[in-house]
């Protein structure tokens, strides 16, 4: 804690910059309604992508599923802040869909994490697509219809502070003992088994954790938009958080950071476009992972750390 | 025992549809070991290709089907060239997004050019239903599944007997050995899309005739039913794809039937789940052994 403190003390004043900055802008009226939409889409679009990434880059498990427990996230909150529509409603509802949200990845998790790669994936994507048509049969979640007039109990600075939140947990996750076991696993399955790691228990842990952060930002989702509907949450939506994190780079949360501010942005700039907006968009993307297969930062992460002692070094050089 | 047996030819047409499809997925996933997204759009493709060529040129069903899968074909061979052939040698989930982002690419561009709106599809073969044992049997849904078999000895022919198909096997076994005996793995890799292209094409054409409504987002359920399909079949079997499809065709219609069309998708991806836990490699899928 102590070594690290200057470090930690660093991000910790980068964060509180970008939110004053934010707020600055917001404050002198340069960031309107328009673009504050778009931040908290890109704020929900890292919590989303952070939590898949532990899944798909740091434990090497590719799941196609994520939508499914975003959408327990929204539907947790929605159901809740519509009975107690106070702030206090909005946490007790986020935390119960992280709990449900859990249990269910467990459920999912348990049977078929013992699958390999593609098989994994579809099996996940299946997993989710039962979630959704659950959803959309319930009477409790209204059907096909969704829920609308949820109460709008978010505002931009909570979602910051809740990415900040997740962000942190995530990373130090992975590079705590637990987040070393859970690479370990990733590198080669057989070979941290024979370390005595128990590789299903690592693979479980990483899966719950994220399905946990997509329940996060589900609820975000569901308190900040205020309609949501089961069809938001089908494998397309699966598919646009797996595309972030590909995108940036699997296995590196500044990557995710990256390519969801560079996603955001280019789906706010599109927006003028019209009809064009989605060929755009999706020539963008070929020819990114084709001229960059890796992703934008590869697996490249930041750190004051690093920054600092290469420094160092540089001074001791001259 | 009626109704039964009307489901099972409802089921059987359904089924032989989302078979074609899950062919061209098994093919591609056994010899790259890419889940070809845009598959379910080139079948799109080809329904559409359908409606021009009928409307437009006033091809007969026969020259129909076979342009389409032509022109499928060929869109299968230019995609491949263009997006999956760079990216051969990258991480697999790379050529993953890439595909999708072909699916995209040809969901919104058709959408551009044509609109969103679902058009009908020209009736090419006059509608006679035949009355057999109290079942209710259309025309249509015995060219479906004429076509759909005849396509699939067809192509198992071309796989078992012909030197290309023999390079398919080999290639799909293991890349680098099949070089080393002087297989091109660039025109096997093209042959085997524009075989898979080329049923997804006939496909699309079936399903034009069959329900009578296309539109540029057609594909998407259909290709991923299809690569569940192909998944629960064992993918990379050819004969696996084909009764995979069979099967989910015949859930589908069955869970319909008893009343449960809502939970229809749920029925079989809990179904498929099940099947992977069970046999991990699907029905007609080899086990490999994990080397250290």
């Amino acid at each position: 804690m102590k070594a690290n403190l200057k470090y930690n003390l660093a991000w910790l004043a980068l964060m509180v910059a970008v939110f004053v900055l934010i707020d600055a802008c917001e404050f002198f009226g340069i960031i309107n309604s328009f673009i504050e939409n778009m931040l908290v889409t890109i704020g929900i679009n890292i919590i989303l992508a952070t939590g898949l990434n532990l899944i798909i880059g740091f434990s090497g498990q590719f799941s196609l599923g994520h939508a499914g427990f975003m959408a327990i996230g929204a539907y947790a909150t929605g159901i809740i802040t519509q009975n107690i529509a106070t702030p206090l409603g909005f946490y007790l509802s986020m935390v119960v869909g992280i709990a449900i949200a859990m249990v269910a990845a467990l459920i999912v998790g348990i049977p078929t994490l013992r699958l390999h790669g593609d098989y994994l994936a579809i099996a996940t994507m299946g997993a989710a697509e039962i979630i959704r048509i659950l959803i959309n049969n319930f009477k409790i979640t209204n059907g096909a219809a969704g829920l609308f007039n949820i109460p709008p109990l978010v505002t931009w600075a909570t979602v910051y502070v809740l990415m900040c939140l997740t962000t942190i947990m995530t990373v130090n996750f992975i590079h705590s003992r637990r987040g070393r076991a859970v690479m370990a696993v990733r590198e080669d399955e057989i070979a941290a088994e024979a370390m005595g790691i128990n590789t299903t228990r690592w693979k479980l842990v990483a899966f719950v954790f994220g399905a946990g952060t997509a329940a996060i930002g589900g609820s975000l989702h569901a308190a900040y938009i205020q309609t949501i509907a089961p069809g938001d949450f089908n494998i397309m939506a699966s598919i646009a958080i797996l595309i972030i994190v590909v995108l940036g780079g699997v296995g590196s949360i500044t990557g995710t950071f990256v390519a969801a501010i560079v996603l955001g942005a280019l789906d706010t700039i599109l927006q003028n476009f019209g009809t064009l907006r989605m060929i755009i968009y999706s020539l963008a993307l070929i020819l990114i992972m084709i001229f960059k297969p890796a992703g934008l930062l590869g697996n490249w992460e930041f750190s004051f750390k690093r920054l600092s002692q290469s420094r160092k070094k540089a001074t001791v050089h001259d | 025992m009626q109704t039964f047996g009307q489901q099972l030819i409802n089921g059987l047409s359904l089924g032989s549809i989302y078979a074609l499809l899950a062919l061209g997925y098994t093919m591609v996933y056994g010899i790259i070991k890419l889940i070809n997204f845009a598959h379910g759009d080139i079948y799109m493709l080809g329904a559409f290709w359908g409606y021009y060529v009928i409307n437009g040129l006033h091809f007969n069903f026969i020259l129909t089907l076979l342009s389409a899968m032509i022109f499928c074909a060929i869109i299968g061979v230019l995609i491949e060239y263009f997006a999956y052939r760079p990216l051969r040698n990258s991480p697999r989930i790379t050529a993953l997004i890439t595909a999708i982002g072909v699916s995209f690419l040809l969901e919104n561009g058709m959408t551009y050019l044509f609109s969103a709106n679902a058009r009908s599809f020209p009736q090419v073969l006059p509608t006679i239903t035949y009355h057999v044992l109290g079942l209710r049997i259309s025309n249509i849904q015995l060219i479906i599944l004429g076509t759909a078999c005849l396509l699939m000895i067809l192509l198992e022919l071309v796989i078992k007997q012909t030197k290309m198909g023999k390079a398919m096997r080999a290639v799909a076994v293991d890349p680098q050995a099949a070089q080393l005996v002087g297989i091109n793995l660039n025109h096997t890799i093209s042959f085997t899309f524009a075989l898979g292209s080329a049923m997804a094409g006939a496909a699309g054409v079936l399903i034009g005739l069959y329900y009578n409504s296309i539109d540029p987002l057609m594909g998407m359920t259909p290709g991923i039913k299809a690569f569940v399909a192909a998944v629960i079949g064992g993918i990379g079997s050819v004969p696996g794809a084909s009764l995979g499809g069979f099967l989910t065709g015949l859930l589908e219609t069955g869970v319909q039937a008893i009343g449960l069309s809502a939970y229809k998708d749920a029925v079989v991806y809990f179904v498929l789940i099940v099947i992977l836990l069970v046999l991990p490699a699907g029905i007609f899928g080899k086990k490999l052994k994990e080397k250290v």
